[in-house]
């Protein structure tokens, strides 16, 4: 929400500074067309620098010597190149006005900074050896252990998110349940929320002993816990935003003729839809780390599970390219989340469409 | 912008539904340290089916409570309010009301809005009815639009769509047209009788305008504050459709302004 927020805001910056260039008198003109000229050379420069950025970052790993000279994987020089090549081809392509063009613009100095941060780190480790191995491994080994790895990798992610969808869905319609029947009726509100407000701040990874005996697989138990974290925020946003929805509207669906049903599938539930996506949203942040706890302790399945145990094996590489696929995974689904909310709250938005 | 030969399909409701009668209602409200207000003292009131009825007074003489009365939203201490014989125990979509804000739902689009009533009520075939209400209160071309995207007036507009769509036989307007400018309040005063005229629903409207509530209604109720009630009825014989600078109304005009102490004294010279 914060995002579409400054979105907004630098919208209207843009479409306000139009103003003053526009109202400018022709006396002007010349020192503007120059220094037009000069802001697209700028310009220009900005979309070239994710190729110096990917061309330095290939030259430091190929030419300064190697400080750590143990095991370098051969793989990253070529990734480098590819990588370089590519953003050769992305410069081509902004030269020409597109959509495309308009978002490799943006992006560039992005590109350009994460490109250099590679340079860096390939400089503090392999290149001078400033971090200690095996817990600083380079860029290279890193890429190593991925593509050495990637299968298992890839079926421990596949667990996860076979665990993070189960968890997520049956603790989301748990929570748009109690939520909205302790939003709508007060005799539900004054039964649940002491079992909530003593249920709920405990921290769902506090259970695992528990749920590891109740439930016979540890999936199961797994998936309750994930539930169960994403349950009370769900539960606590739904609930206040359906209490907090206008009385006026109830009183007009009333009056056209609206059902209990109606009112509560039709107006309480819609009305208070963006609180409840807070909730969705804080839920999912808590799924996560519920995930990661419950398989490092007691799945034996998962990406938590992988990073524990190749951190048994002092396999440092391996744990650092689980960050990344972690934080690759994670940050779409979040993503993914954010398209929903986009989905159903095109009334909310300023946008003029129809 | 509002097309006076719009075909609605109305479904003809006999003019003898649609009676109102209001007997010794007597709302008090209470506030949080214990002061008493009473909003409605004994108000007794008669309204015939298919009667165009104003209710006239200065704020907080009880006009929306007792709006919200007759639309079951509230319940009298006192009294009751009974429509067609039946005594008024909840809202029910035979009593439309429109609020003095519009309370369009903003999740809805204009068409959402309008057609909420029917869908609530299970009724399947839509499509049509809705859109030619959306088309009688000139709102064509909007029906995708969000309620943020409209102005005031448009939405009081789909306001009244959203209640007229329904079909009630009794519609209460809470100040449907106070956030309205001159000109589309005129056009909308039109529009309403119209409507009125057409399908004979009897519709009780509260206004703050002494011209709107001559030139709209049969009857004007005016109400007087602290405590609320029926100060007096004025009966508005003029034919229809009513002409905004006749003398009659003038001399009405100035009736009502009497009653509320508004009237001032004609001093000599004053003229030019
Ligand atoms: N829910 C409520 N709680 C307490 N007092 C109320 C409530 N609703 C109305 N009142 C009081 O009742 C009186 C009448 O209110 P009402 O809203 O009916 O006035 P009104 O004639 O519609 O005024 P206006 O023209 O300003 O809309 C006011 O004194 C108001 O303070
Ligand atoms: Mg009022």
């Amino acid at each position: 929400m914060a995002f579409n927020v400054a979105e907004q805001e630098t919208g209207a910056g843009l479409a306000g500074s139009a103003y003053p260039a526009a109202a400018t008198e022709p006396a002007g003109q010349a020192a503007r067309a120059l220094s037009g000229r000069f802001e697209t050379g700028r310009k220009v420069l900005i979309r070239f620098l994710p190729v110096l950025a990917a061309a330095g970052t290939l030259s430091v790993h190929l030419y300064v010597p190697n400080e750590q000279t143990f095991a370098i994987n051969e793989e990253y020089r070529k990734v480098l190149a590819v990588l370089l090549a590519l953003n050769v081809v992305f410069f081509g392509v902004s030269l020409v006005p597109s959509k495309l063009k308009d978002w490799l613009g943006e992006n560039a100095p992005l590109v350009a900074a994460a490109l250099s941060l590679l340079a860096i780190w390939d400089l503090i480790t392999l290149k001078l050896g400033l971090l200690p191995l095996p817990y600083f491994p380079g860029p290279d080994k890193v890429l190593g252990a991925l593509l050495e790895d990637w299968k298992l990798i890839g079926t421990s992610a596949f667990y996860s998110l076979r665990l993070l969808f189960t968890g997520y869905l049956f603790g989301a319609a748990a929570g748009l349940v109690t939520g909205t029947l302790m939003g709508w009726s007060k005799r539900w509100h004054y039964w649940v929320s002491p079992v909530m407000k003593g249920i709920g701040p405990v921290p769902a990874t506090a259970w695992i002993p528990l749920a590891m005996v109740i439930f016979p697989t540890s999936f199961q138990a797994s998936s309750f816990l994930v539930a169960l974290a994403v349950w009370f925020p769900v539960t606590v946003m739904t609930g206040s935003g359906i209490a907090n929805v206008r009385n006026a509207f109830f009183e007009v669906a009333r009056t056209l003729g609206a059902n209990e049903r109606y009112l509560i599938f039709r107006v309480a539930i819609p009305a208070a839809f963006p609180t409840i996506f807070v909730g969705l949203f804080m839920g999912l942040g808590a799924s996560f780390l519920v995930l990661i706890v419950a398989e490092m302790i007691g799945v034996k399945a998962g990406l938590g599970w992988y990073i524990s145990w190749v951190q048994g094996w002092a396999e440092y590489a391996k744990v650092y390219a689980c960050l990344g696929v972690i934080a690759l995974i994670f940050s779409s689904v979040i993503a993914l989340l954010f398209k929903f909310r986009d989905r159903a709250l095109v009334w909310q938005k300023g946008l003029i469409k129809w | 912008m509002v097309s006076s030969a719009t075909a609605v399909a109305y479904t003809e409701t006999p003019a003898t539904s649609g009676a109102i009668s209001v007997r010794n209602v007597r709302r008090v409200f209470v506030n949080a340290s214990g002061e008493e207000t009473v909003a409605l003292e004994r108000v007794n009131l008669e309204i015939q089916p298919g009667e165009m009825v104003s209710l006239l007074g200065p704020s907080g003489c009880g006009k929306s409570t007792l709006m919200r009365i007759i639309a079951g939203l509230d319940q009298p201490g006192e009294g009751e309010v009974v429509l067609d014989g039946v005594p008024i125990t909840g809202p029910h979509h035979e009593r439309g009301l429109v609020f003095q804000d519009p309370t369009l739902f903003s999740w809805l689009t204009v068409k959402g809005n309008v057609s909420f009533g029917l869908k609530a009520r299970g009724i399947k075939e839509i499509a049509r009815e809705v859109d030619d209400y959306i088309r009688l209160v000139g709102l064509e071309g909007f029906q995708n639009a969000y309620p943020h995207q409209l102005s005031g007036g448009m939405a009081q507009r789909v306001a009244l769509a959203r209640a007229l769509v329904n079909h009630p036989k009794v519609l209460l307007l809470d100040e449907p047209l106070g956030a309205l400018d001159a000109f589309t309040r005129m056009q909308m005063q039109d529009e309403i009788l119209r409507i009125w005229e057409d399908r004979g629903t009897t519709m009780v409207f509260v206004t703050h305008d002494v011209d709107e509530a001559i030139y709209m209604s049969d009857r004007i109720i005016v109400m007087t504050p602290r405590p609320g009630k029926i100060q007096e009825i004025i009966e508005v014989r003029l034919s229809r459709p009513r002409a905004r600078n006749h003398p009659d109304f003038f001399l009405i005009r100035s009736k009502i302004l009497e009653i509320l102490h508004f009237a001032g004294e004609i001093r000599e010279n004053y003229y030019l």
